[in-house]
C-alpha cells in the first residue's frame, strides 16, 4: 500500500491536467456546434473566431466551456469518455458474448497479441543467439555488433512497408508474418545488449577459477556465464516485449490491415472516430503493463528460485 | 621430514607485451617450494608475485626458463588436480548455496553424486563451517565467505593450496582469526601452500619461508627461512624473534626499492 500512493498521487495528476486540458482544446468545436444549435456566440462565426485565441473564446463564452465535455467527436476526449468506449468495446461486449467479434477491441487485442507473441519469441531467441555468438567470437564481436546498432538507427515506419511488401512478393499470405518479422525486429535489441552485457558479467578471476579447473567453454557457459546473465535478460525481456508490441502495432498501420489495435487506431483516424482512436491506445497501454507484469513476475520467481533476491 | 621438492622454477623470465612496449613481470626468478612448505610472497605492487603464481597455475605461461610443478609442466600439473586457487575475492556464484559452491569443481572434475557429498562435508568441517551448507553466499560474512572459497580450493584433495591475497579485503581482526585457522588447516592436512601477501606480520606469522620481491623488472631479492616453531599462537608476534624476522623482511623491501624513485 505504502507504494500504491505516490503512483495514486501521480495518476490524480494526470487525469487532473487532462480534465483541464479539455476545456481549451474542445471549446472550439464546443462553439460551433452550439451556433448552429441556434446560441449566440461572440464571435460569430466559425472563420471569425479562429483570429481569436481559445482563452478569450473561454472567457466570452464560459456558458458554452461545459458543452466541450460531451462532444461527440472531441478533439480531445475526457478520460470517462474514453473510459466508457474502452468498456463498450471489451466488457460490454464480452458479457453480451461478442468478445470475438470484429467491433470488439478484445478481437482485436488478440490479433495484435498473436503477432506480438511471435515476434516476441523470434526476437528473443535472436537476440540470445546473437549474444551467444559474440561473447564467444571476437570475429562476431567486431562484424555483428556494429550492424545491430545501426539496424535500431533505422525508422521502423520507414522499414516497415518495405518488410510488408516483401513478405507479400515472397507469397506469404497470412498478414501475421510480416508482423511478427517487424515486432522481432524491434525486440531483439534490447535483448542482444542485455544478454551481452549478462554473458561477460562474471569477473575475469571467476573465470580464471574455472581455469584452474580446466573447465571447458561449454561448462564455463553453462555454470557460469549463463546463470549469471538471468537477471540482465529479464531486464531485457521486459523492454523486448514493449518493443514487440510497439513493433507490431507499427506494422499494423500502413498494411490495410483491418484487424489489430494498430488498424483500429487507422481506421479511428480515417473515419474521424477519435474516441476509437483513444480506446485503442489505452487497450494497448493496458496490454503493454500485462505483459511486462508478467514477465517481472515470472524475473521475482526465477530470481528468488535461484536464490539471487532475498 | 625429507625435503621433496614440489615447486621448481629454473631462471624463470615472463614479459607482458602492452601497448606501451613489453614489461618484464619475472627476471631471472629461480625457487624451489618443498612439500608441505608455507611459503609467502611478498612486495610491493608489480614485483611479480601474483604473476609467479599464476605461472605455477598455468594462468600464464612463461617466456623464459623452467617451471615444474610435481616434476611436470604447470598445464599437466593442472589436469593431474594439482592445486586448488584462493583468489583475493571469494567469486562465490551468489545462485549456488555453500555446499553448491563447494560442489562446481567436483561437478566438473566428474565426481560421483556421493564422493561429492562426502568431500563437501570434509571440506566444510577443516575451514569450520559445518551447518552453513545450505545458506546462501549473501547470508555469510565476508571471513566466512572466504573460508568457503578456501573450502572450494580443498574439495578435490590437491596437494597445493595457492592464495593470492585471500584476506587482503577483510578487516585486521578477521585477518588474524583467519590467519590462525589456516595455520591450524595447514598442520593438519601438510599441504605445501604459497601465499601472496602485502602484509609484513601476515607474512611472517604464518610462513615457513618469505620470498621477498621488488618491481621492474619483477624479481627475488631476498629469501628468508623462518626460525619460528611450526605451532604458532596469535602472540608470538610480540616476540623478538618474530620482530628480528619482520625487521629483515622490511629491509629486503627497502634495498629493492632503492635504485628507482
Amino acid at each position: 500500500m505504502k507504494n500504491a500512493f505516490p503512483v495514486l498521487v501521480v495518476l490524480a495528476a494526470i487525469v487532473g491536467l487532462w480534465y483541464l486540458a479539455v476545456a481549451p482544446m474542445n471549446i472550439r468545436t464546443a462553439l460551433d456546434q452550439a451556433e448552429r444549435a441556434g446560441a449566440v456566440i461572440q464571435p460569430e462565426g466559425g472563420r471569425a473566431r479562429l483570429e481569436v485565441s481559445v482563452w478569450r473564446l473561454m472567457a466570452t463564452n464560459s456558458e458554452h466551456i461545459s458543452a466541450g465535455y460531451d462532444l461527440e467527436r472531441p478533439r480531445l476526449p475526457t478520460p470517462a469518455q474514453v473510459g466508457r468506449e474502452l468498456w463498450k468495446t471489451t466488457g460490454e461486449m464480452a458479457l453480451r458474448g461478442k468478445a470475438m467479434s470484429k467491433r470488439s477491441l478484445i478481437y482485436h487485442a488478440s490479433v495484435t497479441l498473436k503477432s506480438t507473441l511471435w515476434g516476441f519469441l523470434l526476437g528473443t531467441f535472436l537476440g540470445i543467439a546473437g549474444a551467444v555468438a559474440i561473447v564467444h567470437s571476437r570475429v562476431m564481436d567486431m562484424s555483428v555488433m556494429p550492424w545491430a546498432i545501426i539496424s535500431q538507427t533505422i525508422p521502423i515506419v520507414a522499414l516497415a512497408p518495405m518488410i510488408i511488401v516483401l513478405s507479400s512478393q515472397l507469397g506469404i499470405e497470412d498478414r501475421g508474418v510480416p508482423k511478427a518479422i517487424i515486432s522481432a525486429y524491434l525486440c531483439y535489441f534490447p535483448v542482444l545488449v542485455g544478454m551481452v552485457k549478462g554473458l561477460r558479467a562474471p569477473s575475469s578471476s571467476q573465470l580464471d577459477l574455472l581455469r584452474t579447473y580446466s573447465a571447458s567453454q561449454w561448462e564455463t557457459f553453462v555454470k557460469l556465464r549463463l546463470p549469471a546473465s538471468v537477471p540482465y535478460l529479464f531486464t531485457s525481456l521486459k523492454i523486448g516485449i514493449a518493443s514487440a508490441l510497439v513493433g507490431t502495432i507499427v506494422g499494423e498501420l500502413p498494411t490495410g490491415a483491418i484487424s489489430g489495435l494498430g488498424a483500429r487506431i487507422l481506421i479511428g483516424d480515417q473515419f474521424g472516430t477519435p474516441l476509437a482512436i483513444w480506446a485503442a491506445l489505452f487497450a494497448a497501454a493496458m496490454l503493454a503493463g500485462i505483459l511486462v507484469t508478467l514477465l517481472d513476475f515470472a524475473q521475482r520467481i526465477t530470481l528468488k528460485r535461484m536464490g539471487l533476491e532475498a | 621430514m625429507a625435503q621433496e621438492p614440489v615447486i621448481v622454477a629454473d631462471g624463470l623470465d615472463l614479459t607482458f607485451q602492452t601497448n606501451d612496449g613489453a614489461v618484464q613481470a619475472l627476471r631471472d626468478v629461480n625457487l624451489t617450494i618443498n612439500k608441505g612448505d608455507f611459503v609467502s610472497f611478498i612486495g610491493p605492487s608489480g614485483c611479480g608475485k601474483t604473476t609467479f603464481l599464476r605461472v605455477v597455475a598455468a594462468l600464464e605461461h612463461p617466456t623464459g626458463g623452467e617451471i615444474t610443478v610435481n616434476g611436470m609442466s604447470p598445464d599437466e600439473a593442472r589436469r593431474q588436480r594439482a592445486y586448488g586457487y584462493v583468489f583475493q575475492a571469494a567469486g562465490l556464484y551468489p545462485w549456488r548455496n555453500i555446499s553448491k559452491n563447494i560442489e562446481l569443481p567436483l561437478e566438473i572434475m566428474g565426481f560421483s553424486k556421493e564422493a561429492k557429498r562426502e568431500h563437501v562435508e570434509k571440506v566444510l568441517k577443516l575451514v569450520d563451517l559445518e551447518g552453513f551448507g545450505e545458506k546462501f553466499p549473501w547470508q555469510l560474512s565476508g571471513g566466512m565467505q572466504q573460508r568457503a572459497s578456501i573450502a572450494r580450493a580443498l574439495a578435490f584433495d590437491a596437494d597445493i593450496l595457492l592464495m593470492d591475497e585471500p584476506f587482503g579485503a577483510l578487516d585486521e581482526i578477521v585477518r588474524d582469526h583467519l590467519n590462525e585457522q589456516l595455520l591450524e588447516l595447514w598442520g593438519r592436512t601438510g599441504k605445501t601452500i604459497g601465499f601472496v601477501t602485502h602484509s609484513i606480520p601476515e607474512a611472517v606469522y604464518l610462513s615457513t619461508r618469505i620470498v621477498v620481491m621488488s618491481p621492474r623488472p619483477g624479481r627475488i631479492t631476498d629469501v628468508i627461512e623462518s626460525t619460528l616453531p611450526r605451532e604458532r599462537p596469535l602472540d608470538i608476534r610480540d616476540t623478538p624473534e618474530f620482530l628480528e624476522i619482520a625487521h629483515r623482511v622490511r629491509e629486503g623491501l627497502r634495498a629493492g626499492h632503492a635504485y628507482d624513485d
